[in-house]
């Protein structure tokens, strides 16, 4: 089995020793079973057992283990080892603008506050209906590209409205799931949602820098979900 | 008063909008400048007086500055809102933006009909 080994520089921060965080060199050897960066730092972690780092479905699903890549934010369970050129460390750090709990884990309280702030749920008060609230084809496939979302923070942590206003603005993830559910014809509530965000700041402090677009991992455009929340915003304005 | 985050003035939109709007006005205004100064209407004094004494130019230059107001208090508001937390300093920034604007859009208008 070939065997390759990878440099690293990890952020190290915890708050309990140390007074400041800072970045540690290791060396890890993974062989050709280890396809992406969540394999080798599992294999990481026998290493130094001290690392510490949120990680669980390993597919692309749970949104757990999004960190700060060589600069850029992504899964590590879904970025390929093989997209590291040898001879150079790979770097990581925790996804940035928000406060570290340690190492690579940060806080997300503030990310999922805006996300409940816009109601990610369906709101519909008639009575459901025997087996379930029906909707065309063509109604169905204005959620696609919005529903897959799975809260990995990548987008938010990387928009730069986001960082300096992570308390007002609602950032790329959370307009996307407010977008799903405007979208949504099976809602009730289309007005209060846009009433919720025609304010400076949680819509339109957004600036269409796309950096949102930019790492997403599943390939969503949450610049784009903006874009429609003010047309719609627009269109019911005149 | 609590000291609580609060959001939700009713004025985002139409803020948006009118950056957007009065971002287009200052476009189509300055293409009509270049080509009128590309055919050589700001060679001389005079031709350049008679370009911006004409009656429709005054009134393009005039929306022309109505608009670059209207887009720069959008702006520099944002800015204030943004870099100045005290929310009496941020009024009061506000309003001496608002005055400076409106000052400078009654100015030009004086420069503009004195030509
Ligand atoms: S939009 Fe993409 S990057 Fe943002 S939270 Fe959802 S899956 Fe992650
Ligand atoms: S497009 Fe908007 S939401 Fe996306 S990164 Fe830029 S400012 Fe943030
Ligand atoms: S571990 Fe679940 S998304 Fe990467």
């Amino acid at each position: 089995m070939t065997t390759r080994t990878l440099q690293f520089k990890i952020y190290r921060y915890d708050p309990d020793q140390d007074q400041k965080p800072y970045m540690q060199d290791v060396a890890v050897e993974v062989d050709s079973t280890d396809r992406k960066l969540l394999d080798a730092l599992v294999k990481l972690k026998a290493v130094d057992d001290s690392i510490a780092f949120r990680r669980s479905c390993r597919e692309g699903v749970c949104g757990s283990d999004a960190l700060n890549i060589n600069g850029r934010n992504g899964l590590a369970c879904l970025t390929d080892l093989s997209s590291f050129p040898d001879g150079k460390p790979i770097v990581l750090r925790p996804l940035p603008g928000l406060p570290v709990i340690r190492d690579l884990i940060v806080d997300m309280t503030q990310f999922f506050k805006q996300y409940h702030s816009i109601k990610p749920y369906l709101i519909n008060n008639d009575p459901p209906p025997e087996r379930e609230r029906l909707q065309s084809p063509e109604d169905r496939e204005e959620l696609n590209g919005l529903y897959e979302c799975i809260l990995c923070a990548c987008c938010s942590t990387s928009c730069p409205s986001f960082w300096w206003n992570p308390d007002k603005f609602v950032g790329p993830a959370g307009l996307l799931a407010a977008y799903r559910f405007i979208a949504d014809t099976r809602d009730q509530a289309t007005n209060e949602r846009l009433d919720n965000l025609e304010d400076p700041y949680r819509l339109f402090r957004c600036h269409t820098i796309m950096n949102c677009v930019d790492v997403c991992p599943k390939g969503l455009n949450p610049t784009k979900a903006i874009g429609k929340i003010k047309d719609m915003m627009v269109k019911r304005a005149i | 008063m609590v000291n609580r985050k609060i959001v939700g003035a009713h004025y985002g939109l139409k803020d948006w909008l009118a950056q957007r709007i009065t971002g287009v006005v200052m476009v189509v205004y300055t293409l009509v400048l270049s080509v009128a100064l590309l055919q050589g209407m700001g060679n001389s004094y005079d031709s350049w007086r008679s370009l911006m004494a004409a009656g429709p130019m005054r009134f393009l230059t005039f929306i022309f500055i109505v608009s670059l107001c209207w887009h720069a208090w959008v702006g520099i508001r944002d800015i204030w809102m943004d870099y100045v937390q005290p929310a009496g300093i941020k009024l009061v920034l506000h309003v001496l933006t608002l005055l400076a604007l409106i000052g400078y859009a009654g100015w030009a208008a004086q420069v503009i009909w004195r030509l």
